[in-house]
């Protein structure tokens, strides 16, 4: 094919795309809201109608199929193990707010007020035609949509039928815990959240539970100068979930940012995490240990924009899979020409357990700033033959063995937790998981 | 207690043939010291006695205490009191090295059908174990053999010795990358452990372990053979005279 040839191509597919979105989105109802949330919906609306829903030739969805994600029907999903996933961080003093099938359910919740936090219901902040959330919602969706498009999350500013939106303004030590429960086997969930950390201020933010059959989440978070975000998320043993998920994080100067996600099974997990090192001195850390047996895809896509000096950043991805579980890593750090001294780090490891499952890896790292220090790795690998004769010769049978190798190569990613008592409770869960799939 | 008969071992992947019929008895609360040049065969003994993969068994049989030990797995051998003392201990990153020694011990203790031994209990032995091989508390937390010197790993390696409490200790090569401070460390680990109910098998390719580990029976092994037996007089001839010497007269009287 000429020059030509392929740009005519080109056109014409992205012409098709355009017009298949269109045939889509046309009946769509925008959910009932206050006025300048339906604007902000509408804006994103013109955005994805823009770029298009995403389809198996994107380059961005080359490794993970969005069909499922996006077809009109959810398909039922069992409902699994409610209880156990329910169960996480069960033993944590938090403040839990309580999303059924994708609806907040007061009675289920904690008291919202709560020093040094405020916190509304997404539909309530966007009646106030005053409220701060206002000058917020769909902003870092509609910037993070540069330089890749992520239809998705726009379709989540367009849809989202609940969420919340949270204000801190001081270090509140008792963590903010979402959860998300389902009673019907075809639930669908679209939440939209914003949180703001004000300067100096810290908070800790839980997410667990099964969610939906399809889900579909958007966290918008700003994290001030001086501000502690910790984020832990577990995505739970239900097996026949389809998950979609962006968390985008603006960070200020000598902020920090954590973020771990935990996720065991599930049919398709798509977790994009986004963030912008905005200050001086920034630190994020963006890490996940992901477990799959059988019909599982997962994939964790990661995109950190370094425009600021002096920052750090660590990309710490494992993924343990067998009996045909597919694990997906797009990582990139992109360091902008400001950014000097920038630390960047990236690894994303793969523990296959078997010959049929695979890792599809694409780490990419773009450096304009000359004085940095980037280092990326990805690895896919068996059990270590003589790490495990090793714990044999010392008389650990030989599935406890390649259990504790298995909970030894997720070490990493779990370090990354801040909290040594939720690190802990994740190491807890991990070895759950481990000695039930033995 | 440990008793070898005509074993003939060959690799599972190629068609070479390591050991060509090797008979050792080493008897309860005695030293046996194997010596013989690069590639006779000796740690290819060590490891097939501890059960590792890669090599097919073609002939012979080998009992600790009356059981066969070949068709046991290496959990197996180790519950019943086989420890191999590593040439070459591995790193395992991410597993604390109190986390693995207590898995180990527990594991033993539980095949044996005999009590876990308590969180607090097990500290405080491993404390005192610990403390005898001069290894530190910092040592202990740190993951198995990760950043470890070679002389650390050795000592480590003693010190598991020292938790087990085997009853056929098989030491490959301990004093290799060892320095004089550290052989003496391990060699007065080993020398603790020496009792009437224990035996000791230590393969080593120089004699000055030796000097610290007193043996009683020393036997050369060459191309796949124990081709002399002798006492401890046997590893100063190799020291003074080389393996040269001895190798030529064990083949001449063969």
């Amino acid at each position: 094919m000429t020059a030509k040839a392929i740009l005519g191509h080109r056109a014409a597919r992205r012409a098709a795309k355009l017009e298949a979105t269109a045939v889509r989105l046309e009946a769509l109802q925008l959910p009932n809201s206050g006025q300048w949330l339906r604007r902000a919906r509408e804006m994103a609306l013109a955005r994805l109608n823009h770029m298009g829903l995403p389809d198996r030739r994107d380059e961005y969805w080359k490794f993970t199929d969005p069909n499922t994600l996006l077809q009109p029907e959810v398909l039922p999903a069992k409902i699994l193990d409610i209880t156990d996933a329910a169960m996480d961080f069960v033993a944590f003093d938090r403040l839990k707010i309580v999303f059924v099938d994708g609806v907040f359910d007061a009675d289920a919740s904690d008291d919202l007020s709560s020093e040094g936090l405020e916190i509304v219901r997404l539909a309530e902040a966007g009646a106030s035609d005053i409220h701060w959330a206002r000058e917020f919602y769909g902003t870092l969706e509609a910037e993070g949509q540069k330089p890749v498009d992520r239809p998705l999350a726009a379709l989540n500013t367009v849809l989202a039928t609940d969420g919340v939106v949270i204000r801190v303004t001081g270090k509140v030590s008792r963590p903010v815990s979402l959860i998300y429960l389902r009673r019907e086997t075809d639930a669908e969930m679209i939440l939209h959240h914003l949180v703001r950390v004000e300067e100096g201020a810290e908070l800790t933010l839980l997410e667990n539970g099964p969610g939906a059959a399809r889900l579909n989440t958007v966290t918008e978070a700003w994290v001030a100068d001086s501000a502690a975000l910790h984020h832990v998320r577990t995505q739970g043993r239900d097996h026949e979930r389809r998950a979609a998920t962006h968390f985008f994080a603006q960070l200020g100067a000598q902020s920090v940012f954590k973020s771990f996600t935990l996720t065991a099974n599930g049919a398709l997990s798509r977790n994009e995490s986004i963030v912008w090192l905005n200050g001086n001195g920034g630190s994020a850390h963006v890490a996940g240990a992901a477990m799959g047996d059988g019909k599982f895809h997962h994939d964790d896509t990661v995109f950190v924009t370094h425009a600021a000096p002096d920052c750090e950043s660590r990309q710490v991805f494992k993924k343990v899979l067998r009996n045909g579980a597919v694990g997906v890593f797009q990582g990139k750090i992109l360091v902008r020409r400001a950014a000097q001294l920038t630390d960047g780090y990236q690894i994303s490891q793969a523990l296959l357990l078997d010959e049929t499952s695979q890792f599809l890896a694409k780490p990419e790292l773009e450096i304009y700033a000359d004085d940095v220090k980037c280092s990326h790795g990805s690895t896919s690998g068996e059990i270590d033959a003589d790490q495990l004769f090793y714990l044999r010769a010392r008389g650990v049978p030989e599935e406890a063995a390649q259990g504790l190798l298995v909970l030894a190569f997720l070490a990493e990613a779990v370090e990354e937790i801040a909290h040594e008592d939720l690190a802990e409770e994740i190491r807890r869960k991990l070895d759950g998981w481990v000695s039930r799939h033995n | 207690m440990l008793e070898i008969k005509n074993l003939h071992v060959k690799l599972e992947e190629e068609d070479k043939v390591i050991l060509k019929g090797v008979d050792l008895t080493v008897e309860a609360g005695k030293v046996h010291a194997i010596m013989g040049p690069n590639g006779s065969g000796k740690s290819t003994l060590a490891y097939v006695l501890s059960g590792r993969d890669g090599y097919q068994v073609t002939e012979g049989s080998v009992t600790l205490e009356g059981e066969e030990l070949l068709e046991m797995e290496p959990e197996e051998r180790a519950a019943l009191g086989l420890f191999l003392a590593f040439q070459y201990p591995v790193e395992i990153p991410g597993v604390g090295n109190m986390t693995f020694m207590r898995t180990s011990l527990n594991s033993i203790r539980k095949a044996r059908g005999q009590e876990e031994m308590s969180s607090a209990e097990f500290l405080k032995v491993m404390r005192a174990k610990a403390k005898e091989l001069k290894i530190d508390a910092e040592m202990l937390k740190r993951p198995v053999n990760v950043g470890f010197s070679g002389g650390e790993k050795k000592r480590n390696e003693i010190l598991q010795m020292a938790m087990l409490e085997p009853k056929m200790c098989v030491l490959d090569e301990t004093d290799s990358g060892l320095d004089v401070d550290a052989m003496r460390l391990v060699a007065d680990g080993v020398n603790a452990l020496r009792d009437a109910g224990r035996g000791f098998l230590v393969i080593t390719h120089y004699q000055r372990l030796l000097d610290h580990i007193k043996p009683d029976v020393v036997h050369i092994m060459a191309d796949g053979r124990i081709v002399k037996t002798g006492g401890p007089e046997l590893a100063l001839e190799v020291e003074t005279n080389g393996y040269t010497e001895i190798l030529a007269e064990a083949g001449a009287a063969a």
